[in-house]
C-alpha cells in the first residue's frame, strides 16, 4: 500500500447506516480532489457499505483497516 | 433524459404508506441514495402524505367526511403509527427509544437531512383533494404539488422505482 497523507478524519463512530455515508458524501464534498479522507467507525456494515460507496462515487478506496480501536476506511476524493 | 448514464442515477419512492416504520424504510433509501450522488424523489400519496404533514390544526378540510378523516387520521412526522406491534402508540415510542440507543436519526431529522441532500418532495395532488388537504398543511420542504403522470416522466428516467 502507498503512503498517502489523511487530509482530514472523520468521526463516524456511533452512527449507524445510512449515516456513514451520508457524513461521508458531505465531508468529501468540502474536499479538494485528490486529498485523503479518514474515516472512523464502529459500525461494522460500513466496511462493507463504504468502499461500495467510494465505486458507485468514483472515489477510490486506498486502505481498510481493522483493530481493538475500531474500523478506519481510507478514501481518496475524485 | 434519455441518456442511459443518467438514468441509472435515478431513484423514485412512492410512499404510500403513512406508518412511522414504512417511512423510516423510505427516508433510509432516500438519503443513502443522495450520498451516493443519485437524484432522488419521494412522492406522497395517501397515508404517505403523514409524514411531511405539518404539526398542528386538527380539523381540516371541506365537508364532514373530510373533517371526520383528517380528525382521526391526525398524523405528522413526530406522530406516525407502526405497521405492525403500534399496541395505542406504545410501539412507536419504544421504537423511537432503541433507535435513539442505536443512535439512528429520528424521522423528522431524516426528513431534514434528505432535503439538504437535494431529494424532492413531491406531494399527490389527488390524495389531497380526496382529503381537503393543501399544500399550506404540508411542511416547506415540499415541491410543487404533481400527478401521476408527473410522476411516470420521472419514473420512466430512473433506474430504481420503489413502492412503500
Amino acid at each position: 500500500m502507498e503512503n498517502f497523507y489523511v487530509s482530514r478524519t472523520l468521526d463516524a463512530r456511533g452512527l449507524s447506516c445510512p449515516m456513514p455515508s451520508v457524513k461521508t458524501a458531505l465531508a468529501l464534498e468540502a474536499m479538494n480532489k485528490g486529498e485523503v479522507l479518514e474515516i472512523l467507525t464502529d459500525d461494522p456494515v460500513s466496511k462493507k457499505d463504504l468502499p461500495v460507496w467510494a465505486e458507485a462515487t468514483g472515489n477510490t478506496l486506498l486502505d481498510v483497516k481493522e483493530d481493538s480501536g475500531g474500523i478506519k476506511i481510507y478514501l481518496k476524493k475524485a | 433524459m434519455t441518456d442511459k448514464a443518467q438514468k441509472k442515477n435515478a431513484v423514485t419512492i412512492v410512499l404510500f404508506s403513512g406508518e412511522l416504520d414504512k417511512a423510516i424504510a423510505a427516508f433510509v433509501i432516500a438519503t443513502a441514495a443522495a450520498s451516493m450522488g443519485m437524484k432522488v424523489s419521494i412522492f406522497f400519496t395517501f397515508w404517505g402524505l403523514n409524514a411531511i404533514k405539518k404539526k398542528g390544526g386538527l380539523i381540516k378540510g371541506q365537508d364532514w367526511m373530510q373533517k371526520m378523516l383528517n380528525v382521526m387520521n391526525y398524523r405528522h412526522a413526530k406522530r406516525l403509527a407502526l405497521s405492525n406491534l403500534n399496541m395505542m402508540g406504545m410501539g412507536p415510542m419504544m421504537l423511537k427509544m432503541m433507535m435513539s440507543k442505536k443512535k439512528v436519526p429520528p424521522i423528522d431529522e431524516f426528513i431534514k437531512t434528505a432535503h439538504s441532500l437535494g431529494v424532492k418532495f413531491y406531494p399527490c395532488e389527488m390524495s389531497l383533494t380526496v382529503m381537503g388537504l393543501a399544500k399550506k398543511d404540508l411542511i416547506d420542504e415540499c415541491q410543487d404539488i404533481i400527478g401521476a403522470v408527473s410522476y411516470l416522466s420521472f419514473a420512466k428516467d430512473s433506474e430504481v422505482n420503489l413502492f412503500i
